[in-house]
């Protein structure tokens, strides 16, 4: 009934509004203003989600070459950064408070800022709407919000960088009571109610891209998009923004309950606590409720970084092996698995902090499980490569690149889901190295393959290869030179987030290994520069791109290289297949768009599919 | 694509294809509800492994949330009522029910007021080593800030009544201003029904 109303009434009341400066809204005249900044065509928003990201890539980098120069040569005179760093530079030194500083917006930014707003932010907005055959998301206005919401955020935690006390410095995870009490560090004060703002702000704009997400997979597909013809990079997409909205809401009550114990004098998370030999009014606050409850967002966060990932790479291995993703409906049930694992794992975080050793071992079980759809996954992508008539373009390149990373952190995660052998390798750079392998160069793997093959879309011209090549070898070795000995030096007890551990006899070895790591990690750093590089100077310089560069079946490739907003000058096109016909037997090419009906490939056509052939409606019949 | 003057939950589609036969922005409505559940389900069960953990200082709940679960519960009756008169195109009566429902809604916020006054007449403060009574203001006061969103909302979608936006052919914005005034309602009874088990 209504579905049918609303369109009438919709005009009706659009010429009620005649008094607005356009009488045609398909085709009303776009300012500066309305096209690139306060835009509502996805594609834009995507590129400006995109390139916030890589302004924080490039900060969040910084601060980790910064302290990694502490880290690797902690006798090094660092006055030449006082121009930069100003007091924080103290007799040479950098000022421990700052140190912490560093280490917590590092991570702050990393996962929230660019792995989660730069990553999904960008490609979810720019690939759900063009592989799922819609005009635009379900409400662009929305969409619209959610990146200044995202941008209001982002100039808050940057700011919080230039106060005097500093940024937040108690950890990412902004533990109680260390977050909770200005008096606990400098950056316990305002640097703390900064983030608390900021992340509230980003909270709104992830709720707000989730929701958008989840309506238009679920509601603007394209005629003939079933479920089951949807990309994987779409299923990832889609659980992504479900856990999103499952999760971020957590956090939210998290840190209400937070800034009510800061600023309005409630014991929620407070304990007795002393300070200077005076006791604070607070008593019987529970810390761990804390940690409960950021953790209950804090998992699932990481699939929220990871998933998009994996998704960008089953695509993309697909395409570049020129064959059928091995496994579609197993890809898809693996990443429901994960989905639904990751919301039941959260206290493998927190097997110190006395729980009950049988709840450890209920949390410990659940987590191993996660190994399963993980290792299902893992399987699919080596199984499609295999045989394959592959081409490496840096794209594939950085998805195996994924793959190799999401193996070898991995592993690492199934010892570290071990409640008993947590008790040694907590907090200590084996998890470091742990969830820098499989969640954050995994994920900046699946990010970076992401924009070297959506690229040709996203500008019309194509990303310099050789440059990718360059980018990709080097950032590959870089990465295992940088994690690879943390899992040694986890192993031997070094604690993460020490500012000095040449005061310790039992890590004073371990020097020339973090003089190492240092090293490899800023040569890492530096080759990214030679990504920026190609990415802007491709922009205005790269070769042109044809319509469809890597011969891929999905959606976005029938699009005009630059498409407007609205995606398709007329009809959207209608679907018949799966994307994932490539070098199918008997077929004229090695692959076959989605929007090819089996009407016109007899010579190919499966038992079963020749029967599609009489439920599919000419595109011509349908208005 | 659509005009920037139509309001969000107006903006029906000529991009959109429905393939689920449901409007996409009701489908958000949803899923907006859906993380409103995940706030509250959090805090309620962070009350409960808070409480689990002891050191809990019990005491008596306002006996006024009788009255204000009455009148919540009577004020989604009345919305109903408009919506249904919506339908069938009685604008007048849409405009009296929407009118009541809203003071009704106001009615609940004065009476969920009082029972903060009953708190501090009983020594139970918000800012306290208290938590049981933390945790009740900051239920009560979290529900009642999303009430008055949803009274501000009746509010809206009376004002567009009178300029004749509300009626058989265009319900889609007072049946979110329903279904969302029906879902404070039930999180209401539920927060209610939470604290009256586990207080």
């Amino acid at each position: 009934m209504e579905s049918l109303a609303h369109p009438h009434s919709q005009s009706l009341e659009v010429h009620g509004h005649g008094h607005d400066h356009h009488d045609d809204h398909e085709h009303h005249e776009e300012t500066f203003l309305t096209k690139y900044i306060f835009s509502q065509d996805h594609k834009v928003i995507a590129k400006q989600f995109l390139l916030s990201g890589i302004f924080w890539a490039i900060l969040g980098g910084t601060l980790s070459s910064l302290f990694r120069l502490q880290l690797g040569f902690p006798d090094m005179d660092m006055s030449f950064l006082k121009p930069i760093l100003g007091g924080w530079i103290e007799n040479g030194k950098l000022n421990p408070e700052f140190y912490l500083a560093m280490v917590t917006m590092h991570g702050t930014i990393m996962v929230f800022f660019v792995l989660t707003a730069g990553l999904s932010g960008t490609f979810s907005n720019f690939l759900i709407p063009l592989q799922v055959g819609a005009r635009d998301m379900a409400s662009g206005f929305l969409n619209m919000l959610s990146y200044w919401f995202f941008f209001a955020s982002s100039v808050i935690m940057l700011w919080s960088l230039f106060i005097e006390t500093g940024p937040a410095a108690g950890g990412w995870v902004i533990y109680p009571p260390l977050s909770a009490l200005p008096q606990a560090s400098p950056g316990s004060g305002t640097g703390m109610t900064m983030w608390l703002i900021s992340m509230a702000l980003f909270i709104v704009s992830s709720l707000l891209g989730s929701i958008n997400y989840v309506s238009t997979v679920i509601n603007m597909r394209t005629k003939g998009m079933t479920f089951t013809r949807l990309p994987l990079t779409i299923w990832a997409f889609f659980f992504t923004a479900i856990i999103g909205i499952l999760s971020f809401p957590v956090l939210f009550s998290a840190a209400l309950l937070l800034i009510f114990d800061r600023s309005f004098g409630t014991s929620f998370y407070l304990s007795e606590i002393y300070i200077n030999g005076e006791a604070l009014h607070h008593t019987g606050g529970s810390a761990i409720l804390f940690q409960h409850l950021f953790w209950f967002l804090g998992h699932p966060e990481v699939y929220i970084v990871l998933l998009p990932a994996l998704g960008i790479t089953s695509e993309i291995i697909a395409v570049n092996s020129r064959k059928p993703i091995f496994g579609y409906k197993a890809m898809i049930g693996s990443i429901m698995a994960i989905t639904l694992l990751s919301f039941i794992v959260w206290a493998h975080h927190m097997f110190v902090t006395g729980m009950n050793p049988f709840l450890g071992s209920i949390f410990m079980f659940l987590t191993l499980i996660i190994a399963v759809p993980s290792a299902v996954k893992a399987f699919n992508y080596i199984t499609t490569l295999w045989k394959g008539n592959l081409v490496f373009t840096p794209a594939m390149l950085f998805s195996i690149g994924l793959v190799s990373f999401f193996i070898s952190g991995g592993l690492t995660g199934v010892a570290l889901g071990n409640s008993a052998i947590d008790i040694q390798l907590h907090d200590t750079y084996f998890v470091v190295a742990h969830f820098h392998l499989v969640m954050g160069s995994a994920s900046f793997f699946g990010m970076v393959a992401g924009v070297y093959h959506w690229f040709p879309k996203m500008f019309g011209r194509m990303m310099n290869e050789k440059l990718g090549y360059v980018h990709f070898w080097i950032t590959f070795v870089g990465i295992y030179c940088v994690f690879f000995p943390m899992h040694y030096t986890g192993i031997a007890g070094f604690p993460r987030r020490y500012y000095s551990f040449t005061s310790y006899d039992a890590f004073k070895s371990f020097g020339d290994l973090n003089a190492f790591v240092s090293t490899a990690a800023i040569l890492t750093f530096s080759a990214q520069f030679i990504f920026v590089f190609n990415f802007f100077h491709s922009i205005f310089r790269g070769r042109r791109a044809p319509a469809n560069p890597w011969r891929a079946n999905t959606l976005e490739w029938t699009t005009p290289i630059h498409p407007q907003h609205g995606n398709w000058p007329g009809e959207i096109p209608h679907v018949y297949r799966w994307p994932y016909d490539y070098s199918k037997p008997g077929a004229a090419e090695d692959f076959i768009m989605q929007t090819v009906p089996y009407s016109e490939t007899a010579s190919s056509n499966l038992e079963g599919e020749t029967d599609l052939i009489e439920e599919e409606i000419p595109a011509t019949q349908n208005a | 694509m659509s005009s920037q003057k139509v309001p969000i939950w107006e903006q029906e589609s000529d991009v959109a294809q429905p393939t689920l036969g449901m409007n996409p922005i009701k489908f958000s409505t949803w899923l907006f509800l859906l993380s409103v559940v995940m706030i509250f389900a959090s805090l309620t069960s962070a009350y409960i492994v808070r409480k689990a953990e002891g050191n809990w200082v019990d005491f008596e709940l306002p006996p006024i949330f009788w009255v204000s679960s009455i009148i919540i519960l009577i004020s989604s009756v009345t919305h109903h009522i408009a919506f249904i008169q919506a339908k069938k195109d009685n604008l007048d009566q849409v405009r009296g029910w929407m009118i009541i429902t809203a003071l009704l809604g106001i009615g609940f916020l004065v009476t969920q007021w009082y029972s903060w006054v009953y708190l501090v007449q009983i020594n139970v403060y918000f800012a306290s080593n208290n938590v049981a009574g933390s945790f009740l203001y900051v239920l009560v006061g979290l529900h009642a800030l999303h009430l008055i969103s949803a009274i501000l909302f009746v509010f809206v979608i009376t004002g567009r009544t009178f300029r004749y936006k509300v009626h058989s052919k265009n319900l889609l914005g007072i049946e979110l201003c329903t279904t969302y005034w029906h879902f404070l309602d039930a999180l209401w009874i539920y927060l209610f029904a939470f604290l009256l088990v586990f207080h």
